[in-house]
């Protein structure tokens, strides 16, 4: 059915003639959502996330975890434009190979932490549109997470939540694990049962009230041992 | 000297007098990079299907501000008349105040024509509002009653355009619950048969939709009967839970402390609980 706009005000059909320039936008990056969090203790370290990959209003997979193995002792959580994620990741992985076999030495999370921000900046001025967490655990044994922007900036944090839900957890958790506005309070150390547990709860909460975070959590917990893997169903609409 | 009009009665209908300081703060905010904030929209799967008695009308729950969840279990399903329900999608608060002005309008003409309300009459009052205000109240609605010519289902959109059908759908998972009804819908099913297809109308909308969610709303009507079923089916709980995080008495300091006793009695007292979980 022809629009009443191809139609002028005489009845017959209008001219078609080039107007002046028109401007079309193409924009190369998508927002495909997700939440990543990770959380370091005295021995330990826990990266998680959701599994949901959106764009727009629908749902692209209900099972596309966002927390990516490296080495055996350090995790990535990557979420943001599922596009640079992936190749994000992949460049990692060939560098972490390239650096194993020129030093004959696995990488450690420190050094994969700096190696990851030169990455990011050599993209500057056309980013990776990624917000990474790195969990792991240091040259001594003790948890580490390091937390970037899209373009490189660093830091490395006790506990730290990225992407579309962060916004919300962050507080949470400067409450319940940094134990900032309380007063009167034990500071005891985060043992790991208490950090899983908490880690479940907060996911559970973020999906009532952000509609990109949901369907499950893939929850990794890394110690001297190995990397664990651990799934747990969250709220599906 | 030349007079002055003071005070103006205050009028009913929208006051356009922020519209001028409305779009100079637009221009300056996106300037700064911020953006206004958005009038809650209700995301929203919302349906209704004729069947061999009446209409059954369905909705979800979930009322979304961005895509952050602003209400997870409001109530999409308002009343028109006795006989009439209307289920909104689009600007909450456009779905609400017209509904609710429609209502108030058709209560009025009932009493002056001494006769129940006709679905038509609900969807002439609110088509022809509509159009007047040219797409600007972004309200979608799914409009259905029984009246004295049968059972009848009308679908209203913002601009004031309506569509009399068998089955509707409206709202941004409409399209996840019209495959559902192009997949089952037969004419003349039982009431059973007819809820359950609502339902799984609108699961589809809340599960594979983003702006949809939480529960599900029917209501039934018939020549002689409303059933509003609020919640029909519960399709979402809220995940339990393993730690408990009440603080104890002491957590937030507490500076000073001062009691004024005040001298009162107790009239009335109303308890209304709220979702703590």
């Amino acid at each position: 059915m022809l629009s009443a706009a191809t139609y002028g005000e005489n009845g017959k059909m209008k001219e078609y003639h080039y107007s002046g320039p028109v401007e079309h936008r193409f924009s190369p990056y998508t927002f495909n959502g997700g939440t990543v969090l990770a959380v370091a203790g005295e021995d330990f370290a826990i990266v998680a996330s959701d599994t949901r990959l959106s764009e727009g209003y629908s749902i692209h997979s209900r099972d596309s975890p966002k927390c990516y193995k490296l080495t055996d002792r350090t995790v990535i959580g990557c979420s943001g434009f599922h596009g640079d994620c992936l190749t994000l990741t992949k460049i990692i992985d060939a560098r972490l190979k390239m650096y194993k076999h020129s030093n004959n030495k696995t990488m450690t999370s420190g050094a994969i932490a700096a190696m990851l921000s030169t990455i990011l900046y050599s993209r500057r001025f056309f980013p990776y549109y990624v917000y990474n967490i790195i969990g792991g655990l240091d040259e001594e044994g003790r948890g580490a997470v390091y937390s970037f922007d899209p373009v490189g900036s660093y830091q490395r944090d006790t506990y730290k939540a990225g992407g579309s839900a962060s916004a919300m957890l962050q507080p949470l958790l400067d409450n319940q694990i940094g134990f900032k506005n309380m007063e009167n309070v034990e500071h005891l150390p985060l043992s790991q049962e208490k950090a899983v547990q908490l880690v479940k709860d907060v996911f559970i909460s973020a999906a009532e009230r952000d509609v990109y975070t949901g369907d499950a959590l893939r929850i990794c917990i890394v110690t001297k041992d190995g990397i664990k893997e651990e799934t747990v169903p969250l709220r599906k609409d | 000297m030349a007079s002055l009009s003071v005070c103006q009665p205050q009028c009913g209908g929208f006051s356009f007098e922020n519209s001028k300081r409305n779009a100079l703060l637009e221009a300056e905010f996106t300037k700064l990079g911020h953006s206004l904030p958005a009038a809650r929209k209700t995301g929203t799967t919302i349906c209704g299907v004729v069947f061999k008695d009446g209409v059954v009308l369905g909705a979800d729950t979930r009322a979304t501000e961005g895509m952050i969840v602003a209400d997870k279990n409001c109530s999409k399903i308002h009343y028109i008349s006795p006989n009439i329900y209307c289920c909104g999608a689009g600007t909450a608060a456009d779905t609400e105040m017209t509904t609710q002005i429609i209502s108030s309008n058709l209560e009025l003409h009932a009493l002056s024509t001494g006769r129940p309300s006709r679905v038509a009459t609900a969807n002439r009052m609110l088509k022809q509002m509509l159009f007047r205000y040219q797409g600007y109240i972004g309200a979608a609605l799914v409009l259905g009653g029984v009246d004295s010519a049968g059972p009848h289902l009308y679908s209203i959109y913002p601009h004031g355009s309506t569509d009399k059908l068998p089955y509707v759908t409206m709202g941004s998972g409409s399209l996840a619950a019209m495959a559902v009804f192009e997949d089952r819908y037969k004419q003349d099913m039982e009431e059973g048969e007819a809820k359950q297809l609502v339902r799984d109308a609108i699961a589809a909308g809340i599960f594979n939709d983003l702006g949809s969610g939480s529960n599900i709303d029917l209501c039934v009507i018939t020549k002689n009967n409303i059933d509003y079923i609020r919640p029909h089916d519960e399709a979402n709980k809220k995940g339990v839970r393993s730690g408990s995080y009440k603080y104890k008495r002491g957590t937030t300091g507490v500076l000073t402390k001062n009691i004024i006793p005040l001298d009162l009695e107790l009239v009335e007292e109303v308890v209304q609980t709220m979702d703590t979980s």
